[in-house]
């Protein structure tokens, strides 16, 4: 035991010997947020954290920023014209809009899963396969098996196990989406973003898609930008609520969805508005 | 380290996509090199021409001789040349191309704009030494047997076929413009009783009016530019003057002759063709301008 | 007569004058390509093919100006497709709307409605003189190379353009960078336009006597060039040649080596169509 003890650092070791639930890691930071399209403020002063193996969904009505804001993750925002960031976003504790970074490199740590289904013109095999084989992976057997513990964990692997040469194309648009959710994990991300995942389709592919993010949580930290209220108290662990670009509200989605603190929250998940 | 995020190629932009970015910038770039290159090249020969020739007779001598003992330096007779086989050919591609642009749009069934369309195109990718030869033996004694007096080289026969290549060029772009009008436009004009002729006269005309000039003003400059039909058809005779039954020379046809011929480098008369050659591309220069300032701001409207 | 009766009368006159013309144009077509099979066809044979260019017309042949011809059209090809598409792709994926691209753009636009013999004055002057390769058959693709690029350009971002953003977004999303999600993505989805474009171009090629003539192709040329830096002739100066001789013999001559030309012209642009077809059908997001 001792010598255990000089191994670890003080706070593991701590939460041994008090057997409890170690406090989660932080995951995701924002510092003091601004978001500017040309003149126009698109996100104002934003201060969130994110923690590890949670689900934490954006809320707000269309136009809000959440999008906009979820983007700044993994800097899929840097393709739009006039689009200009202050203030920091960290993940793990690195500052991902630090000039020298990579955002290749980024976007295999962080995600994205997209709001219409959008395989590419590929085989089923492909499209999963692809994210590897753009960082020269060559390994056969080591592709194989990673997309079909990928096609596995999004629960595809039963529908398409027989026709992996199959274009993508030719699947349902749940089973699309579904698609390209195991083509995001092939590369193994901490964080998975999701643009409205399941505005594009119907209730039991979108039932199916919330199932799997409730066994991916355990494994992967998940943001999703929702339209959807009832989707949101669903699934989420925290719930963010955003207005005209400004972050209302953000706490546990129990507490928002039953005992919101501001008013304007209290409107917006009771219909009244958006 | 320890969390995954953060290794040796997180902070670097791969070195070989900078090299694969740099070539593409390059290849790009050559596109800029090729038009300076260009103004380069006529303002260097065109300016060792002037050291021997006025400016003031360049522009103002009626004649133009300078493989002949008595040599005269006027460009005036290949510019009229030029125009005139260029005003013959717009004056056949507009009104049959306009016609078929309208006809194709509002009129034909929609099957047959889908195959009438690109058989037109195949007129555009014709080389254009066959239709050359095609003036000079079919067009030209067509033409002689209704009126006699008609010289074997001339420039109505050139005119009449050149018109005939950019057809299609008047005809597919128009028809472009005319099929980016709003539906609602068509509908409305429509919808008060109009007929199709109206409509397309009052209102798809008139709204696509930028498209239909932008197509006019390229057929122009593909006309002045247009070399091998007039070489061959309208004859090698500087002639100042307008009159389309004679044989005349164009500027592109001159700077053929002197190239055919075995002028040697330096000479003045190498330099003539840089001359020339400078003329034509001012002409085409101001009007690919003109039809670009257009398309723009008709692209701005629309968006 | 009614004003509404009149009205219906100018609509119909309209569309009948409207029939009329799209068939002129197709019409003149026909008789320029019926006259020229009637004069030439006969005139075709394995020793028109292969034989030299001659003074007697019955003896002449076309084998120079066609190995000239494939040179020209397999040089050019190589010089300009690279080019183009890599020009193409630098303007539509990665210099969009900066200062630079504007003027890449403007400069395109200009270029392509620039007349071709001013490109063979370039190449006379640039090419042939200060580079030293005379009238050389790399001479004459480097110039037709510069005439065709920005129709190769322009083909090239229509194509890249019509790839929607959600394939490209998916790529980057997954960590490709923007070279691996042109080169894996965009690319291939666009590769159908992209050849369709450089078909195209290449046929223009092919027609052009122009541009090289001024750079020095000569009318004549006994043998067939064997090396980049060979004299060399061309079809379309090849029949510009018989053209311009008196002897009704040449004249069915330059027919028939028409025929030949228009075959591979032609053909050419059936191949282009049949890729930007197929490409099309087998494309659907």
């Amino acid at each position: 035991m001792v010598e255990t003890m000089t191994i670890k650092e003080p706070m593991d070791a701590l939460v041994d010997n008090l057997q409890v639930e170690p406090p989660k890691k932080t995951l995701i930071e924002a510092r003091n947020v601004d978001v500017f399209y040309g003149n126009f403020q698109a996100l104002k002063n934003i201060n969130i954290t994110i923690e590890e193996n949670s689900v934490t969904a954006f809320i707000g009505p269309s136009g809000c920023g959440k999008s906009t804001f979820l983007r700044c993750f993994n800097r899929m925002n840097d393709y739009i014209d006039e689009f200009s960031i202050k203030g920091e976003v960290l993940i793990d504790s690195k500052k991902i809009y630090w000039r020298n970074v990579a955002v290749e490199e980024l976007r295999k740590e962080v995600g994205m899963v997209f709001q219409k289904p959008n395989p590419f013109p590929k085989s089923i095999f492909d499209n999963v396969a692809y994210g590897l084989k753009i960082q020269g992976i060559k390994d056969k057997t080591f592709l194989e098996e990673r997309v079909v513990k990928s096609l596995k964990d999004v629960a595809l692997w039963d529908e398409v196990k027989d026709e992996l040469k199959k274009s993508a194309l030719a699947l349902s648009g749940g089973q699309q989406q579904r698609l390209c959710i195991a083509r995001t994990l092939a590369v193994k991300p901490k964080i998975i973003l999701m643009d409205e995942p399941t505005s594009a389709l119907d209730p039991i592919s979108t039932a199916k898609i919330e199932e799997l993010m409730f066994e991916l949580k355990k494994e992967y930290t998940i943001v999703i930008v929702t339209h959807n209220m009832q989707q949101a108290g669903r699934i989420s662990d925290k719930t963010a609520f955003f207005y005209m670009g400004d972050l209302v509200e953000y706490g546990e989605t129990k507490q928002i969805f039953t005992n919101p603190k501001k008013e304007r929250t209290q409107n917006y998940i009771t219909g009244r508005f958006g | 380290m320890k969390n995954g995020v953060q290794n040796d190629s997180f902070f670097k932009m791969k070195f070989s996509e900078k090299i694969i970015v740099t070539l593409l910038k390059f290849a790009a770039s050559i596109t800029i090199l090729t038009t300076i290159g260009i103004i380069m090249v006529l303002l260097f020969e065109t300016i060792n021409f002037f050291k021997e020739v006025s400016f003031w007779d360049f522009i103002t001598d009626k004649e133009w001789t300078p493989l002949f003992a008595q040599k005269h330096f006027g460009i005036l007779p290949l510019v009229t040349g030029t125009l005139l086989t260029t005003f013959i050919a717009i004056a056949v591609a507009l009104p049959v191309g306009l016609t078929i642009a309208i006809y194709l749009n509002m009129y034909a069934p929609k099957g047959f704009r889908k195959i009438f369309k690109p058989l037109l195109e195949v007129l555009a990718a014709v080389p254009t030494v066959v239709y050359g030869f095609f003036a000079l033996t079919v067009v030209t004694p067509f033409l002689q047997s209704i009126y006699p007096d008609l010289a074997g080289f001339n420039a109505l026969s050139a005119g009449i076929v050149m018109g005939i290549m950019i057809i299609p060029f008047v005809s597919s772009l128009s028809e472009d413009a005319l099929y980016a009008v709003p539906k609602t436009l068509k509908e409305a004009a429509f919808g008060m009783g109009s007929t199709r002729f109206q409509t397309s006269f009052k209102v798809m005309v008139p709204a696509a009016s930028s498209g239909i000039m932008v197509s006019i003003i390229l057929a122009i400059s593909r006309a002045i530019g247009e070399t091998m039909i007039v070489a061959i058809a309208a004859g090698q005779q500087p002639r100042f003057g307008f009159d389309p039954t004679v044989p005349i020379e164009t500027i592109t046809a001159y700077i053929v002759q002197v190239s055919m011929g075995d002028v040697p480098h330096g000479s003045l008369e190498y330099r003539t063709i840089f001359a020339a050659g400078i003329t034509l591309f001012v002409f085409t220069f101001v009007l690919n301008s003109v039809s670009f300032w257009i398309k723009k701001r008709y692209q701005e409207k629309y968006d | 007569m009614t004003n509404a009766q009149k009205n219906r009368i100018i609509d119909k006159s309209f569309q009948v004058f409207g029939i009329v013309c799209t068939f002129f144009g197709l019409a003149i077509l026909a008789i320029l390509l019926y006259n020229i099979v009637i004069q030439g066809a006969a005139r075709i044979d394995w020793d028109f093919l292969k034989d030299l260019p001659s003074r007697r017309p019955q003896k002449a042949g076309i084998y120079t100006a066609v190995m000239g011809t494939i040179w020209i059209l397999v040089l050019t090809t190589m010089i300009a497709f690279p080019i183009g598409v890599g020009a193409g792709i630098y303007l539509e994926e990665y210099a969009k709307k900066t200062k630079l691209a504007s003027l890449l753009e403007i400069n395109i636009a200009n270029l392509a409605g620039v007349p071709s013999i001013i490109y063979g004055l370039l190449g006379l002057e640039i090419f042939v003189r200060i580079f030293g390769l005379g009238g050389s058959v790399l001479a004459g693709s480097l110039t037709l190379s510069l005439l065709i690029l920005p129709i190769i350009i322009v083909a090239t971002r229509e194509a890249l353009k019509a790839v929607p953003s959600s394939i490209k977004d998916a790529s980057m999303a997954l960590g490709a960078s923007k070279w691996q999600t042109i080169w894996n993505q965009t690319l291939p989805a666009s590769i159908g336009g992209v050849l369709t474009g450089v078909i195209l171009a290449i046929s223009r090629a092919i027609g052009e006597t122009a541009p090289l003539i001024v750079v020095g192709a000569l009318a004549y040329v006994p043998f067939a060039p064997s090396s980049p830096m060979d004299e060399f002739t061309v079809m379309p100066i090849q029949i510009f040649n018989w053209v311009s001789r008196p002897q009704h013999g040449f004249a069915v001559n330059a027919s028939a080596a028409i025929i030949v030309l228009l075959l591979i012209t032609f053909m050419m642009n059936g191949i282009a169509v049949y890729f930007r077809n197929k490409w099309q059908k087998k494309i659907k997001w």
